[in-house]
């Protein structure tokens, strides 16, 4: 019966998870070659894959590993980057509240992808809801870090000069970056971003921007709260 | 960075990370109205993460010599271009970073 349960939960989750399978296959390869260029062993993105589990954040990550050891700064960039997680939580939490043992799991695996197939996904009648967001949470997972694992073996039997290929996290958040101004309401947050962390750069230099990024950007939000709720409302 | 000093700060990334994930679960308790203004930032500040994160990537530019950022430039500028055309997230990653090696390898 439980078993019964189960297959079915996973049968009616795979097909809402097809398109993240085959961007996060090809994104997690494209995870693997990167940090193979940046030059770390193929078990570097692999670990990092299974136990970190944020695409944007890994790419950073990479730079960062190449970068002068900065616990603290490291700790705070996490933080920011993976901010969306927190407002996904704060969607999720009726949805998530009774899910028992696999309450760890699924939170654990909540990425943008398995947050928007969750949020809005109608769970068919008969489906056991529970096991239908662990199924798909679990799915994505996996995809990521196959993609991944394919990506860092591949990346060892590249034969030309891979200079450059890290490029791809550029592409990456420029793609991210583009794909959200077309459709936000307001250009505020984005623009207020792009400025504040660009004056923060020239000011404090590649190594020390992000914090004061970070704090300037909370401080012109909050200080910009009543115009940008009226244009987010309009 | 030494061996150690790396599995330190993948530790840290995934601590903070799965702060991220869990803190909503462990602050707010379901049923109970989350704080506006936390919700208005939840709202906003992913926008401007993200844009922090463009100019993150182009940090280690130096604009002062060399060929001052010429080919990260051009070819941010025609990722750009590229995805409002096609929106392919393929093409224009794919697409733009071949582009980027063709820059900085034949033509820079």
């Amino acid at each position: 019966m439980q078993k019964n349960k189960l297959a079915a939960a996973a049968k009616a989750a795979f097909p809402h998870t097809i398109p993240i399978l085959t961007g996060f296959l090809v994104l997690g390869i494209a995870y693997g070659i990167y940090m193979k260029a940046l030059g770390f062993s193929p078990l570097v993105p692999i670990l990092i894959s299974i136990f970190v589990f944020a695409g944007s954040m890994q790419f950073v990550a990479g730079s960062v590993l190449t970068a002068a050891f900065a616990p603290v700064s490291t700790f705070l960039l996490t933080l920011m980057v993976n901010a969306r997680h927190m407002f996904y939580g704060i969607s999720m939490l009726e949805k998530y509240r009774d899910l028992g043992k696999k309450k760890f799991p699924t939170i654990f695996w909540m990425c943008d992808e398995s947050f928007s197939i969750n949020v809005s996904a109608e769970v068919p009648e008969g489906i056991d809801k529970g096991w239908f967001y662990f199924f798909v949470s679990l799915l994505d997972y996996s995809y990521w870090v196959t993609g991944t694992i394919l990506g860092a073996i591949l990346g060892q039997f590249i034969p030309f000069d891979t200079t450059g290929v890290d490029f791809a996290m550029t592409a990456l958040f420029i793609v991210i970056l583009v794909g959200q101004w077309e459709k936000e309401k307001s250009h505020i947050s984005t623009l207020g971003g792009l400025g504040i962390s660009l004056v923060c750069l020239v000011i404090f230099g590649a190594d020390n921007f992000i914090v004061a990024s970070m704090v300037g950007i909370v401080l012109f939000l909050t200080l910009l709260r009543r115009p940008i709720e009226r244009r987010l409302e309009a | 960075m030494t061996n150690t000093q790396i599995v330190l700060t993948v530790a840290i990334i995934m601590a903070a990370t799965m702060l991220t994930r869990f803190i909503s679960f462990l602050v707010f308790p379901a049923g109970k109205e989350t704080p506006a203004f936390i919700q208005y930032l939840g709202k906003v500040l992913p926008a401007a993460a993200m844009a922090m994160l463009v100019i993150y990537c182009f940090k280690g530019v130096d604009i002062t010599s060399g060929n001052h950022g010429a080919p990260e430039l051009i070819a941010g500028v025609a990722v750009a271009l590229m995805h409002k055309w096609k929106h392919s997230m393929l093409l224009s990653i794919g697409g733009g970073t071949v582009f980027y090696l063709v820059l900085i390898h034949l033509v820079f």
